[in-house]
């Protein structure tokens, strides 16, 4: 296959009644070359009238939100290099736009859930770099107080669900939101993100079939950055587009790219309208791409190319389109631009701060947190011992 | 009070839960049209319809999951496994999201979710359906353990465990679904999780059991009582976890002898944690070591001549007691 990494080539794509959702905007397919930065694909999303929604604010703020969780991301990166950081720390670095665009055109009866690689949906739902960087930290301040760690991010009150450490174990998990949503009669959606990895694992398939079955509002989105870990989707996956998978259960299906905040508007701001309306799920493939490696432990030199990486970040850099569109808007200035890094920069910085000078947790908290019960013992009923750790 | 068996007093247990609170629904395989595979779901689609009471295609980690997704967001789903053995394809829903979510989470989030069905062997249908995984379950904090041997506790903490605001996994016994004995009539009968009963009292030997191993237990307790004069108590520990320790050590320092019996296989088994506790908590009383009668150490048997001989039988445990004696 041409071009990047990836094998999943949405412009060669045939489109099929099904290869769109049920209220359908634009196509992404088209015969712009897989390298263009396609401004003419670009205003033909920005036209949906999802972004002519836009103000100028709005975009700002989008903008500010990806920029934000990228300088997160390097700002964890150098204190896990600095050893502040322990076990795995999992990227989003290059994949920004996803996670902003498509939380950004939910309602208050939307719900999200995801992998391990949460930072950035979490940040897009509107947690602060201090509470995640705390966790991050293993410190008492930290969103899960030390105890969840970097895969394990929650804010239920931003109707945010996690942060799942396993491939492919919340999938189920947000089909069992979408079926609560349901069952409360709220006309809301879960979007349950997941990785081009946990496309290949058996509990998505049982899920698709009962968000098929049980018409549940549930909207897969398989984040493709072309890579299980280092086995590239040529290597893991039979049968392409991976969105295709939900044609067996009769799921419409889409795929798209996701470095233009515009189309990853336009594509989930359906999927979710199809959810609130007819409550049908639907699986969306968004072409991504990650910089870093898999984790920070991985060197990353083993199954793809320094050149790749080059290509993308040239030619695909969410911030650096969405930039270029601002500017050409006129909504945004090298100089306010240049401010808005500023900030960001100076928020994680602060956050590392924060969570450096945090204490760390008492060690009598390992015993909270386990059961809801042994948290509220005023309104205990279950008797006996529960705990079984020695004195 | 009424008599009814270990089967109805769970279906009576489910109906007034899921009259008590519409936040309550009950799925799995076969429990709406088919009337639960062993009867114990029957008449509760005509009372509450397909919303309540859910037929699921056989997919236990997709299920099992939506169940936990579900009670995050505040309900209270009731998933059959028409065996526990199913469990093991829905094992990370289960002991990793169904468990620590809540910890994950730094306690924001609880898990309100029962998982129920038998969990037992004795019924001559070889090792991948016949695992008692009470031990796996109670060894994973986050996880509320539950098995019930008579029909009027099997009531009075369904009852409870679905009131429960943490994750419950409830092992019923097959063989015990035909077991007719005394329910109280009363509106709302409820048995707290985590408290023991002893069932008959004793002052010679405590034999501590859960599960189908009471009857066993009581049935040697007889044998001991008519043949060889000796007195023993029995006490059905009920939940697994939390786990009724004072009980068990107010036994044992009663009658100074302890033997255990389960289904559970030995190795890691909740016998091997009650050892622990017995000798911990009550070294000093022990007037003889800890004596345990569990399933033979391997893989269940389908053979019903081999796999009745592998179960923790009445000859095995009798002769378990008189070795302490």
């Amino acid at each position: 296959m041409e071009g990047l990494h990836h094998d999943t080539d949405i412009d060669h794509l045939a489109p099929t009644p099904r290869d769109k959702l049920e209220s359908s905007g634009d196509e992404p397919s088209g015969a712009e070359s897989d390298d263009s930065i396609n401004s003419s694909k670009n205003e033909s999303f920005a036209s949906d009238s999802i972004n002519q929604g836009l103000s100028p604010e709005d975009k700002i703020e989008l903008y500010e939100q990806m920029v934000r969780i990228r300088r997160f991301e390097e700002r964890s990166l150098r204190a896990y290099q600095q050893g502040h950081i322990g076990g795995f720390l999992h990227l989003y670095i290059g994949q920004e736009a996803v996670a902003v665009g498509s939380v950004s055109v939910l309602g208050k009866d939307d719900h999200v859930i995801t992998a391990y690689r949460d930072h950035g949906h979490a940040i897009a739902v509107g947690m602060n770099m201090d509470e995640c960087m705390a966790e991050l930290y293993g410190k008492k301040t930290g969103c899960s107080k030390g105890k969840g760690g970097s895969m394990h991010f929650f804010a239920p009150d931003k109707n945010f669900w996690g942060g799942h450490g396993i491939v492919g174990g919340q999938t189920p998990l947000g089909l069992g939101l979408a079926y609560a949503l349901k069952h409360f009669k709220k006309k809301g959606s879960c979007l349950c993100f997941m990785g081009d990895g946990a496309t290949n694992q058996g509990p998505f398939y049982e899920s698709l079939n009962l968000a098929a079955l049980w018409n549940l509002p549930v909207v897969y989105i398989i984040e493709n950055n072309g890579y299980s870990m280092g086995t590239a989707e040529g290597r893991h996956s039979a049968g392409e587009p991976l969105a295709r998978r939900g044609d067996a259960f009769d799921i419409n299906w889409r795929v798209s790219y996701g470095h233009d905040i515009y189309e990853v508007r336009s594509v989930v701001g359906e999927a979710v309208k199809q959810a609130h309306q007819t409550s049908k799920p639907s699986v969306l493939e968004i072409i991504t791409y990650r910089y870093r490696g898999h984790s920070v432990a991985d060197p990353d030199q083993t199954y793809r190319s320094k050149e790749e990486i080059e290509e993308y970040k040239k030619s695909k850099d969410p911030i650096n389109l969405f930039k270029s569109v601002l500017l050409k808007e006129q909504i945004l200035t090298e100089e306010s631009a240049l401010e808005i890094d500023k900030l960001a920069k100076e928020e994680a910085n602060a956050s590392a701060e924060f969570a450096s000078a945090s204490p760390f947790p008492e060690p009598d908290e390992l015993l909270e947190d386990v059961y809801w019960e042994t948290d509220n013992p005023e309104k205990r009923v279950s008797k006996g011992r529960i705990f079984f750790e020695n004195p | 009070m009424s008599i009814i068996s270990y089967r109805d007093a769970l279906n009576q247990g489910l109906a007034e839960e899921l009259q008590r609170d519409p936040n309550v629904v009950l799925m799995g395989e076969e429990v709406a049209q088919f009337k639960g595979s062993y009867k114990v779901s029957e008449g509760l689609l005509e009372k509450f319809g397909p919303s309540r009471i859910i037929d699921t295609p056989i997919s236990e980690a997709a299920f099992s999951g939506l169940a936990v997704g579900a009670s995050m967001m505040g309900m209270r789903p009731v998933v059959e496994f028409m065996f526990w053995s199913f469990c093991y394809v829905a094992f990370d829903q289960i002991f990793n999201n169904a468990a620590n979510v809540r910890y994950m989470s730094g306690g924001m989030i609880n898990v309100p979710v029962v998982f129920r069905g038998p969990a037992n062997g004795g019924t001559n249908v070889g090792a991948t359906h016949s695992h008692t995984p009470e031990n796996f379950a109670a060894n994973t904090p986050g996880l509320k353990v539950v098995c019930p041997s008579t029909p009027a506790d099997a009531k009075g903490l369904i009852k409870s465990s679905i009131r429960d605001n943490d994750p419950v996994c409830f092992m019923e016994n097959t063989i015990l679904y035909n077991l007719k004995d005394e329910v109280p009539d009363e509106d709302d009968f409820i048995i707290p999780l985590g408290k023991a009963k002893t069932v008959l009292e004793g002052k010679d030997i405590s034999i501590i059991a859960h599960g189908n191993a009471v009857h066993t237990a009581l049935m040697v307790a007889e044998e001991l009582s008519d043949k060889h004069d000796i007195s023993a108590e029995v006490v059905d520990l009920r939940s697994i976890r939390p786990l009724d320790q004072d009980a068990i050590i107010e036994s044992v320092k009663k009658t100074n002898r302890a033997l255990l019996v389960e289904e559970n296989k030995p190795f890691c088994g909740v016998g091997a944690q009650i050892c622990f506790l017995i000798q911990d908590q009550a070294f000093d009383y022990l007037d003889a070591p800890i004596a345990r009668v569990s399933a033979v150490d391997a893989p269940q048997a389908y053979s019903k001549s081999l796999e009745a001989k592998q179960l923790p039988g009445k000859e095995k445990v009798l002769q378990a007691a008189l070795n302490i004696l």
